[in-house]
């Protein structure tokens, strides 16, 4: 039994569910476009409401995805901290005015404006990241297939990424057998030993899992092929549902929320809100 | 005469891979309606002749074939894979991984996707096969929430949406308990009558497969055919014995009994046979003329006790519930139930994988509660049902040596430790090969080895023979069984009731996390009740003795495997 689920798709009944794949897809390009393209903090800040709104409508609780928060989290850091350690003055430079607060070590000065810019940044990547995970965790991935190839997208791509993404579970569960196991056999996991010697364990249980995992993907294959798969260039889907009300009001808000996004950013010819002007 | 629906002639093939071919020579025509059972002895033969026959040769698996081989009148070798699928619908023998949908409806719904077929008549061809195959009340079901019988159910309706004209099953009885294989049997039966389509059955349990009519045997050893004839014929000769096949339990004991087989025994079924009043007694008289000698047991220490075990995965379901049994020294035991009983759940609590809520475990006298899994793992040792599950080395001397690594032992102590138990299972002359280059059942041993290693003064294995043919079956449960002999205490969880029945003197009953009986494994099924509520099936030993009227039918179970031990021991010797 897999405890910690890393990412898969949780069903539970709830509004966003509901939404067919086509839907919760579009919206998701829609909302990772404008928030790759502004660096408008108000624009921000109401994404990141909406993005709440959202993950409340859900019923996805923040512990079902608690590992890929944190480690999205951990990346985020790494990322401002390169970006400080690389370009310093970016936010002055940027925003075209420099108010000191600490006058730090060497070239590494701490300015109002570059905080600001890292602040639109750690933004930026906290309103796409819980909608991306949300996507994912609300997404039946039989229907996530379907709704990759509605958009054109082949199905057979669509099919690998919705196999992949069904077998996670599965997985983990292998892990769990193959690791504990392994322990029986005097492989220690836990962290008594070195780094080093961890490293070289791991590897003990990534053998077999990786051994298993192609036994695993051989079988699927020839029950697929089996059964016809891949043999025209379409195919139907028997969980395909037509967009609903919800649905054509979900794309529609979608479709504003881009559009407000471009207006605002493009209405005074840059992408970003300055303050300090 | 009809044109037969497959068609080998003089057909041979080789893996691309491989230095000799898989099959030689083979005739085989099979007909619309017919059901053959194939039984594979031995050698790599049994996934390769359906392969052949489901196009996965060569489109999977390229080699070299010779000779002729027709599917529906076509060569597979020029048709798509897609074309012969729907001519023959293919149940793969592992239910949980030919399971593509997420749902029991989508899953049936697969092939019709392909097909591009509209949702809505898709819809009404799935609600149709699923209510053929009685699955139609758990469309919305995921595979987990199912049994391994209705698994397979689901797969079935997954072909049959195609209208097949023949049905391949591959080892349909590997994955299930002796009632969900039997109800299989009956379903295919009920299926083939419905349809009228050629089953073809590839499975060596042959009494189980027999529990419905079969038109046909065709027995294949090393890649040939060396039989092909129809079921009362094939039984009524000594085929099977010679070639290492269990045959049905029922022909052994009256072939042990002298009565002389013929096909107007009717010897395809142990409720169709036709025995004569002299016959009776002779079953009779073996039974009173083999009173065994009563060894006096001699009183063994006690190994592992636990008392009052209980355990769930989560607090509301109960996966184990107030177990107590004891295991002694030096005796091999099997642990049966249906699936889902609590067998495993029962392996990892005591391996340590998993702490129970409530109740001890003791070994040799001490409590074990709070060991970790390493230590534990010092005196019991685990073995997982898959050898590529534990296999973690490329070569095989490091793989048995890995367990001592992290041990006290000096490297002088450590080389004759695993030379010695590479000896014991028999794996010394390959000591320097790399795994890669083992037979499964080879690599079985190797993991054995890995957890021998440590000594342990009991090994527990999950399904030590599941999806093997009947050689490499026969080939570990020997290797297990010399293994006892030499005094190491061996606990198996099987649902393979021949495996209970022929290696173990006494089997433990599980059933909904309860344990249900402690007996010996005759008894076990001889038991009508006990047949019924662990989802086992009574032997065939049974029913013969009583259509006999053996006074005692659990002793004359027991009679019969203590004949056939003394049997083959004679034979060896």
């Amino acid at each position: 039994m897999a405890r910690v689920a890393i990412l898969n798709y949780i069903k539970r009944p709830s509004l966003v569910h509901e939404l067919t794949g086509t839907t919760k897809l579009i919206f998701f390009i829609a909302w990772s476009v404008a928030s790759m393209i502004t660096f408008d903090t108000r624009i921000l800040v109401c994404m990141l409401v909406i993005g709440a709104v959202i993950f409340r409508l859900s019923r996805i609780r923040i512990k079902d995805i608690s590992v890929v928060l944190g480690l999205a989290a951990v990346f985020l850091l790494l990322n401002n901290i390169f970006i400080y350690l690389f370009t310093p003055e970016y936010g002055v430079e940027l925003y075209e005015s420099r108010t000191l607060l600490f006058a730090g070590v060497g070239r590494y000065a701490v300015t109002a404006q570059q905080l600001f810019y890292h602040l639109n940044i750690t933004l930026k990547v906290i309103c796409v990241v819980p909608v991306a995970l949300l996507f994912i965790a609300c997404t039946d991935p039989s229907e996530f297939a379907a709704s990759l190839a509605r958009i054109g997208v082949s199905y057979r791509a669509g099919y690998a990424v919705s196999l992949a993404l069904r077998y996670i579970p599965d997985v983990q569960r292998e892990y769990t057998n193959i690791s504990q196991a392994q322990q029986a056999r005097g492989i220690d996991l836990s962290g008594k030993d070195k780094l080093f010697t961890r490293l070289k364990n791991s590897v003990a249980i990534l053998l077999p899992l990786v051994m298993s995992s192609l036994n695993r993907i051989e079988t699927v294959s020839n029950a697929m092929e089996l059964r016809g798969f891949g043999k025209e260039k379409k195919r139907t889907w028997y969980t395909a549902r037509g967009l609903k009300r919800n649905d054509w009001l979900t794309i529609g808000f979608a479709a504003a929320i881009l559009a407000i996004d471009l207006m605002v950013t493009f209405w005074d010819g840059s992408r970003y809100y300055n303050p300090f002007l | 005469m009809a044109e037969p629906i497959i068609s080998f002639k003089d057909y041979g093939f080789q893996y691309l891979a491989q230095a000799s071919p898989t099959l030689y020579h083979i005739n085989l025509d099979i007909y619309p309606g017919e059901k053959v059972l194939i039984a594979v002895a031995s050698g790599s033969g049994k996934s390769t002749i359906g392969s052949c026959i489901n196009g996965l040769i060569p489109y999977a698996y390229p080699g070299e074939s010779t000779g002729k081989l027709l599917v529906g009148g076509k060569d597979p070798a020029r048709e798509s894979i897609f074309n012969l699928s729907q001519i023959v619908g293919t149940v793969l023998q592992d239910t949980d991984g030919q399971f593509i949908g997420l749902t029991v409806g989508e899953d049936i719904a697969f092939a019709l996707e392909n097909d591009c077929v509209p949702q809505k008549e898709m819809k009404k061809t799935v609600q149709e096969v699923a209510r053929l195959v009685d699955i139609d009340h758990h469309l919305e079901y995921a595979p987990h929430e199912l049994s391994g019988g209705q698994k397979q159910r689901v797969s079935l309706a997954g072909v049959m949406v195609e209208q097949v004209q023949a049905l391949l099953f591959d080892e349909p009885l590997a994955n299930l308990d002796p009632a969900a294989g039997r109800a299989t049997i009956e379903l295919i039966d009920r299926i083939q009558e419905r349809t009228g389509a050629a089953v073809i059955i590839i499975e060596h349990r042959l009494e189980d497969v027999l529990w419905r009519r079969v038109d046909r045997i065709v027995l294949m050893d090393e890649g040939r055919i060396v039989a092909d004839l129809p079921t009362k014929e094939f039984l009524t000769g000594e085929m099977l014995v010679d070639h290492g096949i269990r045959e049905p339990l029922y022909l052994t004991a009256l072939r042990y009994a002298g009565v002389p087989m013929a096909e107007e025994l009717e010897p395809q079924h142990v409720d169709s046979l036709r025995l004569s009043a002299e016959n009776k007694e002779q079953v009779r008289a073996w039974f009173r003329e083999n009173e065994p000698s009563r060894k006096a047991e001699a009183e063994r220490q006690e190994i592992l006790r636990v008392e009052n075990l209980s355990f769930g995965y989560t607090p509301e379901v109960q996966n184990l519930q107030k177990v107590n049994f004891s295991i002694r020294e030096g005796e091999m035991v099997s642990i049966v139930g249906k699936n889902g009983a609590g067998k495993s759940t029962l392996a990892k609590l005591i391996c340590g994988f998993e702490k129970p809520t409530a109740g001890r475990i003791c070994l040799a006298g001490r409590d074990i509660s709070g060991d970790t899994i390493k230590e534990r793992a010092q005196r019991i040792g685990y073995v997982m049902q898959n050898p590529n599950q534990m296999i973690s080395k490329p070569l095989i001397w490091d793989e048995v040596e890995m367990a001592l690594l992290g041990g006290s032992m000096s490297a002088e102590e450590r080389k004759e430790r695993v030379e010695e138990t590479l000896k014991i299972c028999g794996l010394y002359p390959f000591r320097k090969w790399p795994v890669s280059a083992l037979s499964f059942g080879q690599k079985k041993r190797v993991t054995i080895a890995g957890i021998l290693v440590q000594r342990p003064q009991m090994i527990i294995l999950d399904e030590p023979t599941a999806g093997q043919d009947y050689h490499h079956y026969t080939e570990i449960m020997e290797f297990l069984k010399a293994l006892n002999a030499q005094g190491f205490t061996i606990v198996m969880i099987t649902h393979d009731m021949h495996l209970m029945l022929e290696y173990t003197p006494r089997a433990i009953v599980f059933s909904e996390g309860e344990l249900l009986a402690d007996t010996t494994a005759a008894h076990v099924l001889n038991d009508p009740d006990l047949v019924d509520r662990a989802n086992l099936k009574e032997t065939s030993l049974y029913t013969l003795s009583m259509a006999c009227g053996v006074e005692d039918p659990q002793e004359f179970t027991k009679r019969f495997i203590a004949y056939e031990e003394a049997h083959r021991k004679r034979q060896e010797g």
